[in-house]
């Protein structure tokens, strides 16, 4: 069955404070659609929530890959049907290596008794870090322990093309990049297209989107998608920011939820 | 998703052979039970004098009022000595059955056959089974169990005895000096390196005896070893005692690593002495794993006396449910360059406590001392406490002492993050726990490594959710 996502009317709250007012949103699988919006709009909000993330409480709508509830779901059972976000601040878990926790991820996808072989994971792992030009000895560090912004994002790519999920979020993967880093991770994620996989790509800047060409662009505003278009929105966000698109809808605060 | 947390009847050693024991003091502690401890062993005077004077010093000392909570142990309701089979076994063949299944459900064989270079296992208040490679005794190295020591070592065993840790040390000391039995003696000879870990397994299987071992190793000059030692208990209603005493001596240019797992039964009070003595430029190095217990206390001690002597200890500590840890280490510096470094972890989870008690004392010939300690706990509940009770004792200017302590929870972000890559609460947990602890694995053997795992997996298995 062809991926198919589906956001309907989603509303989350953090600490009784509404953040996400109704988002829809669909992906099939081979799309790539892109948030964008300024700061303290909800986006990242929205990627957490997808999650699971236990400080976001889900108040409304659904969220459903291939027809399954995620909100029902767990965050590990979530990440087992197939959702997968690369993290804006991935967190740091020392005294565990890299490759230790790769391939515990790797196997939480498999049947007992049918775990990956070492072999083919060090190869597997080896070759995708080249890709991703990572120092071999990122898989012996421990968790994104003493990582540079850079290498952790890279590390999460790594991540991503380890675990080959339907649906990736990636929040923010570009803040914090050199325009070398950009290119490697983008790479990355494109090599990941494919028929099977759909992304949502969130974003402040234009930047990653030269490298990766979105087949729909959405903007987010006051926790909801208030404008949605192809490629070329976001050209035009690049080149004359967002007060056009608030002007347009006669927004004058873009946050939401902020004190 | 929660799983319960394995209770006591899912203690995972708590099976019970059938062997039955030849001989049982029988409950209580007198001057007869000491007497006829020390007669049933053949024992020389001079032990049986030690013992008898041991016994009086227990008796007027008093209890510790500080540290755990020792008010439901009853001196009187503990067997002090069961002599499990008539000889001990020089093969494996030769062990009796019952035992060797015993020793089958821990692992022992297949441990021995990969890398062990001698297998000393203490089952009861008997060492049964012994073996140790041949290029070791060629080399002078003697492992023995202590009573066999006694037997066939007696200058070595009347010059080094009770030497570091006296019976009056404390009551517990005292203790077991009275009525010990087993343990292992270790001599390396001048020089000699043993490349491969000497290992001994303790088990304790009748209910509501005692153990009290007593393990005394002498690294001679410029000689190395490593010993490792793990224990697992099955599991009884009634307390249960263990008090060791472990004394070692490292003299010039040596170094002795000793390294201890141990995971009690929730029903045993865990109350051991342990201090070794380093020499010039020696270096002592303790490795202590505490896992389950219902209450250890437990200091391994270095007294670096030697100018440039180094001490170590790196130990773990894991309290659940009605347990309490009440372990550190002390470090008594008393000449010049000498250093010290501890590294202590502790975790608490389901209303189990865990307090790090420390001593670093520098004496008037410290000069240049330097001592680095450091606490770190992990706490997994709101249910579960941890202390940290550092004592320092300085009486020279010109040293330097750090001293560092963290507690921490597990983060929710830490999990989320785990679990957002497919990880269930219970593994995600674990990981974290297992890296918390890894500069401790990391130090293991490899085989005690993979069994620390193993362990920590277990203990921590339905800790949260």
């Amino acid at each position: 069955m062809a991926t198919h996502f589906v956001i309907d009317g989603l509303k989350a709250e953090i600490e009784g404070k509404e953040i996400l007012k109704g988002i829809n949103l669909e992906i099939k699988g081979g799309e790539i659609h892109a948030i964008m919006g300024p700061n303290g709009t909800g986006k990242s909000t929205l990627a957490s929530a997808l999650m699971g993330h236990p400080k976001y409480e889900v108040t409304g709508g659904s969220a459903t890959l291939d027809g399954e509830d995620l909100l029902e779901m767990e965050t590990d059972e979530r990440a087992r049907a197939g959702l997968f976000l690369a993290m804006q601040y991935p967190s740091e878990i020392p005294g565990v290596t890299n490759s230790d926790f790769l391939r515990s991820a790797i196997n939480a996808r498999r049947e007992e008794g049918n775990e990956i072989s070492l072999i083919k994971f060090i190869r597997q792992m080896e070759g995708k870090m080249k890709e991703l030009e990572m120092n071999p000895e990122f898989a012996h560090r421990y968790l994104n322990e003493g990582f540079s912004g850079g290498e952790k994002k890279r590390n999460e790519i790594l991540q991503m093309m380890l675990l080959d999920p339907k649906i990736v979020v990636l929040d923010e993967i570009d803040s914090g990049l050199d325009i070398d880093a950009l290119r490697i991770v983008a790479n990355g994620v494109n090599a990941m297209r494919s028929e099977e996989r759909g992304f949502l790509i969130i974003t402040h800047y234009q930047r990653l989107l030269n490298y990766i060409t979105p087949d729909f662009v959405h903007v987010m505003m006051q926790g909801r998608i208030v404008k949605s278009g192809g490629p070329e929105l976001a050209q035009r966000l690049e080149n004359e920011g967002y007060d056009w698109v608030k002007e347009e809808l006669g927004i004058v605060d873009e946050t939401v939820g902020q004190a | 998703m929660a799983k319960s947390m394995p209770e006591m009847e899912e203690y995972k050693y708590g099976f019970r052979d059938e062997h039955k024991a030849i001989f049982q003091s029988g409950k209580g502690l007198t001057p007869e039970i000491v007497r006829t401890i020390s007669e049933m062993k053949n024992e020389p005077e001079w032990m049986l004098e030690f013992r008898l004077k041991s016994l009086e010093q227990f008796n007027k000392m008093p209890m510790p009022r500080w540290g755990g909570d020792l008010d439901d142990l009853d001196f009187d309701d503990i067997q002090y000595y069961v002599k499990p089979s008539e000889k001990q076994g020089k093969t494996w063949e030769e062990v009796p059955q019952e035992i060797k299944e015993t020793f089958d459900k821990l692992g022992i064989p297949e441990a021995e056959q990969k890398f062990l270079a001698g297998v000393s296992a203490q089952y009861e208040s008997e060492v049964v089974y012994h073996s140790m490679q041949e290029d070791l005794a060629k080399q002078g190295v003697i492992f023995t169990d202590t009573d066999t020591a006694l037997r066939e070592y007696p200058e070595l065993m009347k010059e080094y005895f009770g030497t570091i840790i006296p019976p009056n040390d404390n009551k517990f000391a005292a203790l077991n000096s009275a009525v010990w039995s087993g343990g292992s003696f270790i001599y390396v000879p001048k020089g000699v390196q043993c490349e491969i870990p000497l290992q001994a397994y303790f088990r304790i299987n009748s209910e509501n005896m005692g153990q009290f071992e007593r393990t005394l190793i002498i690294a001679d000059e410029g000689s190395s070893v490593h010993y490792v030692e793990g224990c697992t208990a099955p599991i009884y209603s009634t307390n249960s005692l263990h008090s060791a005493v472990v004394e070692i001596l490292c003299k010039k240019d040596s170094r002795v690593r000793y390294t201890t797992i141990q995971n009690w039964a929730p029903n045993i009070y865990n109350l051991v002495t342990k201090r070794a003595v380093a020499d010039e430029n020696a270096t002592m190095e303790w490795i202590d794993g505490n896992i389950g217990s219902k209450l250890t206390m437990k200091y391994p001690a270095v007294v670096l006396r030697g100018r440039g002597a180094k001490g170590m200890v790196l130990s773990i500590a894991v309290a659940g449910k009605g347990q309490h840890q009440d372990a550190g280490a002390k470090m008594t510096h008393l000449a010049p360059d000498t250093s010290s470094t501890i590294v202590s972890k502790s975790i608490s989870k389901h209303g189990g406590k865990v307090t790090y008690r420390g001593l670093a004392s520098f004496g008037r010939n410290s000069d240049g001392a330097k001592a680095n300690i450091k606490c770190d706990t992990l706490i997994l509940d709101n249910e579960s406490t941890s202390d940290t009770i550092p004592y320092n004792e300085i009486l020279n200017d010109n040293i330097t002492l750090e001293h560092e302590a963290t507690v921490s929870k597990v983060s929710e972000d830490q999990l989320f993050y785990l679990m957002s890559r497919g990880l269930t609460e219970d593994e995600a947990t674990q990981m974290i726990v297992m890296g918390f602890i890894e500069p401790f694995t990391k130090e293991l053997p490899m085989e005690y490594a993979v069994e620390m795992n193993r362990l920590i997996k277990f203990e921590m298995e339905g800790s949260i959710g």
